[in-house]
């Protein structure tokens, strides 16, 4: 069990937060003819933009309320009516996601009356579009908790809540903000495999897969449909997939009485043994022979894979479940997570994560506490640590933009561990150092006396 | 607080397109009002923080909840020859306790102390925000307190992200700059050929493609801000004898202030184009000979620009075959507007269009001649207009900032950066070259060739094109492709003038 650390520090060198309305933002935008509108002034969505489209290299849908120094002592419910008007009569859009931020948060108003006052003074001008709200400060939380607020906010307000007939075949799956767009798709080809029909929410793999739509769409154009959220009622079960997705899960459960399951990862053989069968036990199917070769081939990976991975330093900084994901994942591998670092404090997952201490703070700790590790495990802007440890980096998560692809890279499922197995054993067999007679000397080896350390001891967790 | 300060800017004597306002327009300021719902670009912190983050010795401090920083570090791309501590961010991430507690100031200080012990900059710079801004903090109080304790400069940015535009916040950083940074040092070296550039931020490196012929004449480049400069030579900047002012609309305030407190005088100009390269030359040139410097500067300065010119001229002479005739569409504003149309109309190349947003009435005049036909001047374009023109291919290109990047590449078209994220260096004669060598290999990328033909099968997955097996073409008639029917039907004539003001444009020049 992992002791959570919090920082002591005033200040923050080097963020490893993304903010939280970016997060709500984010799952917005898994949502068909959606776009995400920042109550706020026009940087937080301008540099939430630009960090969005580094990363997915797509244009991304986002518009904000544009305060300005009188709305912000007048207020802003005007500045949220004009914004939803105009983006209902410029854009169309099936949903309007207003995610609020610091600055109006800090000035405190009723968001959710003043949004109820603008949906009933002008129901008829927004017929056919839904407009829900997630209070997303930046001064609280970052885009893991953004994700999940934005995630219970369309449930809450979307969702029918009379719960109609349900569809045996019909099941709920509420993903990470980590899961990429491969990762979704491998979610869903696997639960079709069991015959049953998923609802994925948010489904970034529909609305961020890099297609070119052929025209010219200023909405997302792809992701879970409204009308999906609002029949959600329909599921036989829910899977939550990430303990950050627990709050939503209760919602839905609230809402139109669907139970539901959480998996806290689903990268590694056992975690997604257990995803798999629930999949067999709601469907009443046996598992297809192709899943099981699949799993045959995760079997053969972690065999050749473990070589390079036993009694490796592995330094990881990120989001509470993605770090508990990848911590397991390199545990189970024979390697040691030297360095935890994560975003916030608050998630039940921390105590899990199999590291002797879990620190809140910034990417200017991770590089005081990596120091001597053999690989870094953090998004792109680790860069600069990796250049100054001249230890090699794992890119995960968000913001990547110095890498192609990062969305349709796979980490979950039998498959994508065995991809994420081969990936980061080949990045330590590039860095491989030839054998040289100083290095191996018996006796400059001793004056090192870190280098004289008897291998870890196997965890127990 | 801050609207004295504001509504000073907004009256800048030094702005032509200030000058051109009669006294009501000139009261309202320059910002244009938002549109909720509609807005594009950054926030005045945002525009403090490009101009001022790239003094590479700074540390830099985001006094705000995490976003401000968090979202935005480590962005631009410009370069420094040497110190790496404007990279690493800084922020004091206010947690809602320091909100509602109030502990703001407090946060802030030790956050400089910290900065102070761990790093030794020769200074802090402290950018206020929304959230301190509203709450109160008194950001001023707390940088002299710091800068008597701690011994080393500590400079408040009044920049909050409500105040206005990005441009707006460029000013207030120059604000920053004479009010707290320039004149607080005395170098001991001071020449009778000393200059400093204004608004040049070495994206890319590229000032020094630029910097080497300043050497070769013996100009020195006391201070160019903020591209690759050091605390220090931006506090002894008042020591030069003339300024040249490249980026025209960020620093203005600032060229002029520095001409009224220490009579420098000041031109603007640009590095962008060969003969746009040749004139800032001469104007230094000139400016300095009638402050003192040897006349023979005037003679030395000519016989450079005659050679490099030689030089470039060959050199883009290669690419005539390759590129006359192209068309391209400039989407970018300011100098660059007819900076670079001029420079790539040598070369037989077309211009379609460009844009004219954030350019002075002396930069639109000169398009205006430059392309003899208005109509090719616009102010902004929605994004809907601009796919609509690339898909129709009324261009063969388009350059363009970031942010409408997706926008040619979603409509098959090639794109190339010419703002602040590209990683081409196109300032001087070699930059110049540099930028028509990106040109052309864009435009001959084989992928355009590729995406653009059509799918060989059509929506409902029918085989419409070439048989393999059974040779001859299939059943499907090709050359009325549904795909291309759908897109003529999509994309609706479209002409310059009636979107001129349809608003959301490229606003990341700078």
């Amino acid at each position: 069990m992992a002791h959570v650390l919090h920082s002591e520090k005033a200040v923050s060198t080097n963020p490893l937060k993304s903010s939280q309305p970016l997060g709500a933002a984010f799952a917005f935008l898994g949502v068909a003819g959606c776009v995400p509108l920042f109550h706020g002034s026009q940087g937080c969505t301008s540099f939430a933009l630009v960090l969005f489209v580094r990363h997915f290299k797509e244009t991304i849908p986002l518009q904000t309320t544009a305060m300005d120094e009188v709305a912000t002592i007048m207020g802003g419910a005007d500045h949220l009516e004009e914004a939803i008007l105009n983006l209902k009569s410029r854009t169309k859009p099936e949903l309007i996601g207003v995610c609020t931020t610091a600055l109006v948060e800090t000035r405190g108003e009723d968001f959710a009356g003043d949004l109820a006052l603008i949906k009933a003074r002008r129901a008829e001008a927004l017929a056919g579009t839904e407009v829900v709200l997630a209070a997303t400060p930046d001064f609280s939380g970052s885009i893991e908790e953004g994700w999940s607020k934005a995630v219970v906010a369309m449930i809450d307000g979307i969702t029918a809540r009379v719960s109609p007939r349900r569809n045996p075949r019909r099941v709920a799956v509420l993903p990470g903000f980590d899961m990429t767009v491969a990762d979704i798709e491998e979610i869903r080809e696997t639960i079709e495999a069991f015959g049953l029909e998923p609802t994925i929410l948010p489904d970034v793999s529909g609305a961020l897969d890099g297609t070119v739509p052929g025209k010219w769409i200023p909405t997302t154009y792809g992701g879970t449909t409204v009308e999906e959220i609002r029949s959600l009622g329909e599921c036989v079960h829910c899977l939550a997939i990430g303990e950050n997705q627990r709050t939503a899960a209760e919602k839905l459960a609230e809402v139109a009485d669907v139970p539901y399951s959480l998996f806290a990862s689903l990268t590694g053989l056992k975690p997604f043994d257990r995803f798999v069968t629930a999949l067999a036990e709601l469907s009443g199917r046996p598992v297809p022979a192709k899943l099981r070769r699949q799993r045959s081939q995760l079997a053969d990976a972690l065999l050749d894979g473990h070589f390079h991975f036993g009694g490796k330093k592995i330094a990881i900084a990120a989001e509470p479940d993605q770090l508990f994901r990848l911590a397991t994942f390199f545990v189970g591998l024979g390697a040691e997570v030297t360095a935890a670092v994560t975003t916030t404090q608050g998630s039940a997952i921390l105590e899990k994560v199999p590291a002797d201490e879990v620190r809140v703070g910034d990417l200017g700790l991770f590089e005081e506490l990596a120091v001597g590790a053999d690989l870094l495990v953090t998004h792109s802007h680790g860069r600069q640590a990796s250049e100054r440890l001249a230890i090699p980096l794992y890119r995960v998560g968000f913001p990547i933009f110095d890498r192609l692809g990062a969305q349709h890279r796979r980490q979950v499922g039998w498959r994508g561990t065995r991809d994420l197995i081969f990936d980061v054993a080949n990045v330590f067999q590039s860095d491989l150092h030839e054998p040289t007679p100083e290095g191996l000397n018996p006796f400059r080896r001793r004056e090192n006396d870190h280098d004289s350390r008897p291998s870890p001891e196997p965890r127990r967790h | 607080m801050l609207s004295p300060k504001v509504q000073a800017l907004f009256e800048e004597p030094g702005c032509d397109k200030n000058r051109a306002k009669d006294e009501k327009a000139r009261k309202k300021g320059c910002s244009k009002p938002l549109t909720p719902g509609a807005a594009a670009g950054g926030c005045a912190f945002d525009g403090a923080k490009i101009v001022l983050q790239p003094i590479t010795d700074v540390a830099h401090l985001v006094h705000a909840p995490l976003a401000c920083e968090g979202n935005s570090w480590d962005n631009r791309g410009a370069a420094s020859s040497g110190p790496m501590l404007w990279r690493t961010s800084f922020t004091t991430d206010l947690s809602e306790l320091d909100v509602v507690l109030g502990q703001g100031e407090r946060k802030l200080y030790r956050a400089i102390r910290e900065i102070v012990e761990t790093h030794a900059p020769p200074a802090v710079f402290v950018y206020e925000t929304c959230v301190t801004a509203l709450i109160g903090d008194d950001i001023d109080a707390v940088c002299r307190h710091a800068t008597e304790k701690l011994g080393v400069p500590v400079v408040p940015v009044h920049a909050a992200g409500f105040v206005g535009s990005k441009n707006l916040g460029n000013k207030l950083a120059g604000e920053a700059l004479i009010d707290h940074v320039i004149g607080t040092h005395e170098p001991d070296d001071v020449g009778a050929c000393d200059i400093n550039i204004l608004g040049e931020f070495n994206l890319a490196g590229e000032f020094w493609m630029v910097k080497p012929l300043f050497d070769e004449l013996g100009i020195r480049i006391r201070a160019c801000i903020p591209g690759d400069a050091r605390f220090l030579d931006v506090a002894s900047a008042h020591t030069a004898r003339a300024t040249m002012m490249v980026c025209s609309t960020a620093l203005i305030n600032l060229a002029r202030k520095m001409e009224e407190r220490w009579s420098i005088p000041f031109f603007e100009g640009s590095f962008y184009g060969v003969a746009d390269t040749s004139d800032a030359l001469r104007q230094i040139a000139k400016l300095l000979v009638e402050r003192g410097a040897p006349a023979d500067l005037i003679v030395r300065t000519e016989a450079v620009i005659a050679r490099e010119e030689a030089i470039a001229r060959s050199k883009l002479e290669v690419f005539r075959p390759r590129l006359e005739g192209k068309r391209v569409l400039l989407n970018t504003g300011g100098v660059k507007s007819w900076s670079v149309a001029s420079a790539l109309m040598e070369i037989g190349i077309e211009i379609v269009g460009t844009s004219v947003k954030k350019s002075t009435p002396e930069d639109k005049e000169r398009v205006k001649q430059l392309l003899e036909d208005e109509h090719k001047m616009f102010e902004g374009m929605a994004p809907r207009d601009l796919y609509a023109l690339l898909a129709r291919h009324d261009a063969d290109i388009m350059l363009s900032g970031g942010r409408t990047q997706f926008i040619a590449l979603k409509a098959r078209m090639p794109w190339l950066d010419i703002n602040q994220e590209r990683h081409h260096p196109y300032a001087g004669y070699d930059g110049m070259v540099e930028l028509v060598r990106q040109i052309d290999i864009a435009i001959h990328n084989p992928v355009w060739a590729e995406v653009n033909a059509p799918s060989p099968f059509d929506a409902d997955g029918t085989v419409i094109g070439e048989r393999v097996i059974g040779g001859g073409a299939s059943t499907g008639a090709r050359a009325a492709s549904p795909a291309s029917a759908a897109l003529e039907a999509a994309v609706p004539a479209f002409h310059f003038k009636k979107f001129a003001a349809s608003g959301v444009g490229d606003a990341d020049d700078c």
